[in-house]
């Protein structure tokens, strides 16, 4: 919302807007009351150093075909030349020059610039080149006889406007008025508002344009009013000026009181040519399906039946209510005599129809946030006031019409409590206190014993309980003066069990060298499939671009798009983990969302994952089972394994399938590890216990087994850890070999046995016992131990 | 005797000068005091002597002679060491600048970085941390939050609606609020918590705008919480998250589900107002949909962007690169 600072001053006495003194202050007191002043702009000035000047000729130029010579006179007899590229100007004509050295409105600096070796003394401006409006077509030409030599501004007698552009919050439809700003201010500052305006006294022969509120529940007030003595003619300058500031176009008399009422008073109104009003009067009616018309912009709209009309007596279509008036009773030059509409309507309703008609107009803005259904009376009479200004003829007529329905708001009284204010607010308030903070702002307050009944003005239908005047108090008050405290935390801050082992998790992945992605949560139709995943998903019903729209249910095709982002990018071997949510359907009131963990390593194996799992396992005091067996859905059929616990699955390990990556065009081999956090970092893990590390020294026993294809490493090593029991206290697996010398179908497997006793040093017969032990039981698997 | 000990003496002694390095040692001691060195020839001489004297005089010649050419010998070899080990550090001498690439830890995310920087600041404020689901139903997301249907500040809110259940039932979250919902029902006061999250806004993407982002959101309910109370929170979080040169202030502002509602904004060492967030008293309709009853407890709840810490941080010029997962860029941080 444009407040424009003559207006508000006109309103209540603030000061000058020439005095930016003034202005910064009002700026912070509009601030401070919650009205957020995002800029204050200073329209209409002139652009220094743009003065006025003749054409004495203009001259072609051989060599330049798009631009010409101008020879000007700015008054002081020097003569200056002026490449320019518009040819609207002819000799004599007084146009705007912009001499050296001036910095335009777009920041653009003028300086001498040589064209062809011949120096131009400045540029001639457009109207838009000044601010003056959207004319770029040519050069203003300002009117004949302009003295020469003088600002641009001076000249044209330009006023300069200080504008406030306010952010308007969602609770306070008043301030899309000039007036409810005011109040504010006023009572902020200790200063009076300007008291309202009075209509004439109507006039005979009474002339009544008839109202018929067939649906009130809708409309629950309609003010007509004939207004006679109209002529259609250009409004003042200066209101001219304020509405240009503050964003609308002026178009005639009528029109632009129309729009000024609404800006000062905050009520909308429409004036119709009462001539072209069949039957001489409204009807306010629900449109019937399907019903159409054509509105003021020119557009024909098509209605429902939850779209409320405003009709002739006739029943014909005249305007959409508080949207937008119909072209057919459009004021025009001829109108002499107006009917003027000013009315209430039902909020909600007036959001459904601008939100289904794509159509939000300054009125449908008001409207929707709930009006002054009192404030019409004010706006009528502004109405007239400010008319009679360009119609010295015009005349009120009695009959004026107010009708209205039952379900006209009416504004509650509200038990307010000081000591609820006080409590909330940690800053003693009393009756006396609150009443002269908010009576100022129109809220009339009457002591009941310790606390007050406050009745709310009819233009803050936002307040209908306690709080909101604790609000009002707080803001009026000002929130600077009530203080800082800190409040007293009983209890320990900290990070829960669960959060705490998610830190740890991420600190041991990037330990491992994984760097942190967020890929975005959603996914194009078929990506699921892409990745050899269940297209099943839950579906966005409104997506941000069309086809964006399920949400994942596997971390797996974000990462892997991740990968194939940066192979692009010439970054191979990238190594990605993501922590986030996935959102598999469910039948539940949510989707069963839960946290999981995805880690990618481009150009790796699947060995490396489960080295990765087999570190988060170990930190983490995890354990699952990992079941080769069980391939996990869009993997590599004979390298990847499910991770289970108990029954349920956790996880999967592995490589992508070749065809997985392929479809998301990555290049390199893929190893996946993917976890349900939800379920894992739930769980409270062991704590490690302490093993004693033992004095005496320890022996180190190589095995290399030739052991079958079909039997899994993580049998072999269970096997020697049961035979060789207690002595053995690590055991690694240095060394696979598949090849030559081996029997077909078979491999080599090489084990480093330490083992130690902690009682004593162990002899060359302990481990020779050992070593048997082990061959019998690795040889019972088919493992046979080689030389 | 007495002399071939003084010359066999002096030669090891003359010897051991001219020795080159420590071998030239080691040759030496076989030489003097080997099984067939010189001195111990000498030695085993000594039952020859004729009387006791003699033996005696020798004996304490050979000892001394031999204790003494014992400490130059180790007085050389230590000298030697110390040379040849000089020698030998010259030659291991490397180029410290002569480094080879070699994987290295990996980064966590901006984003994490601040989410944790700014748990750890309300950690050390006394909070603890909350979270909860991302897709929500319109229940804790906007009605439990005073915003019933046809709410007006409804349309504050892009709202990426869900398919799932009845129409209009579920969305993504556009706000870390519901939480407080959540928090409310299973906690009873007091209650000091964090609630950090992903959040949507169904709106187009920009240099500073996004559709998924990350807010913070913080929650105070007890008895006797005051608005001052969030003032002073709010300065306390300015000064130990941004510096002691940091102050912050509360500007009258409107949210539905807190009342009265402010916008906090802070002040940079050289007097710039920056916008952070919004915040206000819980509103007594949400503490009743939170189970809380609002004559007996009173709180106040804030809560502003996480991207927008790390944006600001960093000073990264589109926040949409946050996003891109591009190693190029999660290799900065």
């Amino acid at each position: 919302m444009k407040i424009v600072h003559s207006w508000l001053n006109e309103l209540v006495p603030v000061g000058d807007g020439v005095d930016q003194a003034v202005v910064d202050h009002v700026a912070d007191v509009i601030t401070n009351v919650g009205l957020a002043v995002e800029d204050v702009v200073r329209v209409g000035a002139s652009v220094k150093g743009v003065i006025t000047a003749r054409v004495v000729k203009t001259e072609r130029h051989p060599e330049a075909a798009k631009v010409h010579r101008v020879y000007v006179d700015s008054g002081d007899g020097i003569e200056r030349h002026v490449w320019c590229g518009a040819f609207n100007m002819q000799p004599g004509d007084v146009i705007p020059l912009a001499t050296p050295g001036t910095v335009m409105p777009d920041g653009r600096a003028i300086e001498p610039k040589p064209i062809l070796g011949l120096q131009s003394d400045g540029m001639l401006c457009s109207a838009s080149e000044l601010g003056l409006g959207t004319d770029h077509s040519g050069i203003l030409i300002l009117p004949a006889g302009t003295p020469l030599g003088l600002p641009y501004g001076e000249a044209l007698g330009l006023g300069e406007e200080v504008v406030y552009d306010i952010d308007v919050l969602r609770n306070r439809p008043d301030a899309f008025g000039h007036l409810g700003v005011a109040r504010d201010v006023a009572a902020k500052l200790g200063l009076a508002l300007a008291a309202a305006p009075v209509l004439p006294a109507a006039q005979h022969p009474a002339r009544t344009a008839t109202v018929d509120l067939v649906d009130g529940d809708r409309c629950p007030r309609f003010t007509s009013l004939v207004i006679g003595g109209v002529t259609v003619t250009a409004s003042p300058d200066w209101m001219q000026r304020r509405l240009t500031a503050a964003g609308m176009r002026p178009i005639n008399n009528v029109v632009d009181v129309s729009n000024y009422v609404m800006l000062e008073t905050n009520q909308p109104n429409h004036a119709y040519d009462f001539d072209t009003l069949g039957g001489g009067g409204f009807r306010v009616r629900l449109a019937r399906e399907g019903e159409t018309i054509v509105t003021l912009d020119d557009a024909e709209r098509t209605l429902t039946a939850d779209d409320l009309l405003i009709c002739d007596a006739t029943d014909r279509p005249i305007g959409i209510a508080g949207i937008m008036g119909g072209q057919n009773t459009e004021i025009s030059d001829s109108t002499t005599t107006s009917a003027l509409e000013a009315a209430w309507f039902e909020p909600a309703a007036i959001m459904r129809s601008a939100l289904r008609l794509g159509l939000r107009s300054e009125a449908s803005a008001r409207f929707e946030r709930g009006m002054d259904p009192m404030g019409i009376d004010r706006g009528v009479a502004r109405f007239v006031d400010l008319l009679a200004l360009t119609c010295p003829d015009l005349v009120v007529h009695a009959g004026a019409v107010d009708a209205r329905a039952p379900q006209l708001p009416v504004p509650p009284v509200l038990r307010v409590r000081p000591a609820r204010v006080s409590a909330l607010l940690g800053t003693a308030f009393d009756v006396a206190a609150i009443t002269a903070l908010i009576q100022a702002i129109g809220f009339e307050c009457t002591p009941q014993g310790d606390d007050l009944d406050v009745a709310v003005p009819s233009w803050r239908p936002d307040c209908t309980m306690e709080i909101d005047i604790v609000e009002e108090v707080a803001r009026l008050y000002g929130y600077a003066r009530l203080g800082k405290t800190v409040p007293k935390s009983t209890l320990p801050g900290g990070l829960s069990p669960m959060q705490q082992r998610r830190r740890r998790l991420r600190e041991v992945l990037l330990g491992l060298g994984l760097s942190e992605a967020m890929p975005h949560p959603f996914l194009t139709a078929g990506e699921l499939e892409k990745a050899g995943l269940a297209a099943e998903a839950v579906r966005l019903v409104n997506p941000l671009v069309v086809g964006d729209d399920l949400l994942r249910t596997s971390l797996r095709p974000g990462l892997l798009k991740a990968i194939a982002f940066n192979e692009s990018h010439r970054r191979t071997g990238v190594a990605l983990f993501e922590i986030g949510h996935v959102y598999p359907p469910s039948t539940d009131v949510l989707p069963a969302e839960y946290e999981a963990l995805g880690v990618v390593l481009a150009g790796a194996d699947a060995t490396d994952a489960v080295a990765i799992w087999r570190e988060l396992a170990t930190a983490m005091g995890w354990g699952a089972r990992l079941d080769q067996g069980n391939v996990p859905a869009g993997m590599h059929p004979a390298r990847s394994a499910t991770l289970s616990l108990g029954k349920d699955a956790i996880g999967s390990v592995g490589e992508v399938h070749p065809d997985v990556a392929e479809a998301f065009d990555v290049a390199e081999r893929v190893a996946v590890l993917e976890l349900n956090l939800t379920v894992l970092l739930a769980a409270e893990p062991k704590v490690a216990q302490w093993k004693a590390t033992g004095r005496f020294p320890s022996s180190d026993l190589d095995l290399a087994f030739v052991v079958p294809l079909t039997v899994a490493a993580e049998k072999v090593d269970k096997a020697i850890r049961q035979a060789a029991g207690g002595l053995l206290v690590d055991l690694s697996l240095f060394d696979v070999y598949r090849g030559t010398g081996l029997p077909e179908g078979s491999r080599s497997l090489a084990y480093r046995l330490r083992l130690q006793s902690l009682e004593r040093t162990l002899t060359d017969d302990d481990v020779a016992q050992l070593r048997a032990k082990v061959e019998a039981a690795t040889k019972k698997m088919g493992a046979v131990l080689r030389g | 005797m007495i002399d071939q000990i003084h010359t066999a003496r002096e030669h090891a002694m003359a010897r051991l000068a001219q020795a080159t390095g420590s071998d030239d040692v080691r040759v030496i001691e076989l030489e003097v005091l080997g099984k067939r060195g010189s001195l111990t020839d000498l030695k085993a001489g000594l039952g020859k002597l004729a009387t006791i004297e003699e033996k005696k005089a020798a004996g304490q010649a050979l000892n001394e002679a031999t204790a003494a050419v014992a400490d130059a010998l180790q007085a050389r070899l230590a000298e030697f060491r110390r040379a040849e080990r000089a020698v030998q550090l010259e030659v291991e001498r490397l180029d410290l600048t002569e480094i080879m690439r070699k994987p290295g830890r990996g980064h966590a995310h901006v984003v994490t970085q601040a989410w944790q920087r700014l748990e750890d600041v309300f950690i050390g404020l006394g909070f603890q941390v909350a979270e909860g689901p991302e897709v929500e139903t319109d229940w804790y997301n906007f009605e439990a939050l005073n915003m019933p249907a046809d709410h007006p500040a409804r349309s504050m809110h892009d709202t990426f609606y869900v398919d799932h259940g009845t129409p209009g039932s579920t969305v993504l979250r556009t706000h870390t609020s519901p939480v407080q919902i959540r928090v409310m029902q299973q906690l009873t006061p007091p209650i000091y918590m964090i609630m950090p999250g992903r959040v949507f806004r169904n709106e187009t993407t920009d240099a500073t705008h996004l559709a998924v982002f990350h807010q913070i959101e913080g929650l105070v309910i007890d008895r006797g919480i005051t608005l001052a109370d969030l003032a002073g929170t709010i300065e306390s979080f300015t000064k130990a998250f941004f510096g002691e040169g940091f102050t912050s202030r509360l500007r009258p502002s409107y949210f539905p589900f807190t009342e009265p509602s402010a916008e906090f904004d802070i002040r940079t060492p050289k007097g710039d107002w920056l916008e952070l967030g919004g915040c206000g008293m819980v509103h007594p309709n949400v503490l009743r949909a939170g189970g809380i009853d609002p004559e007996e407890y009173s709180g106040f709840a804030f809560g502003f962007g996480i991207d927008r810490m790390a944006k600001e941080r960093h000073a990264i010029g589109d926040v949409r690169e946050m996003y891109t997962n591009d190693i190029r860029f999660l290799e900065q941080f």
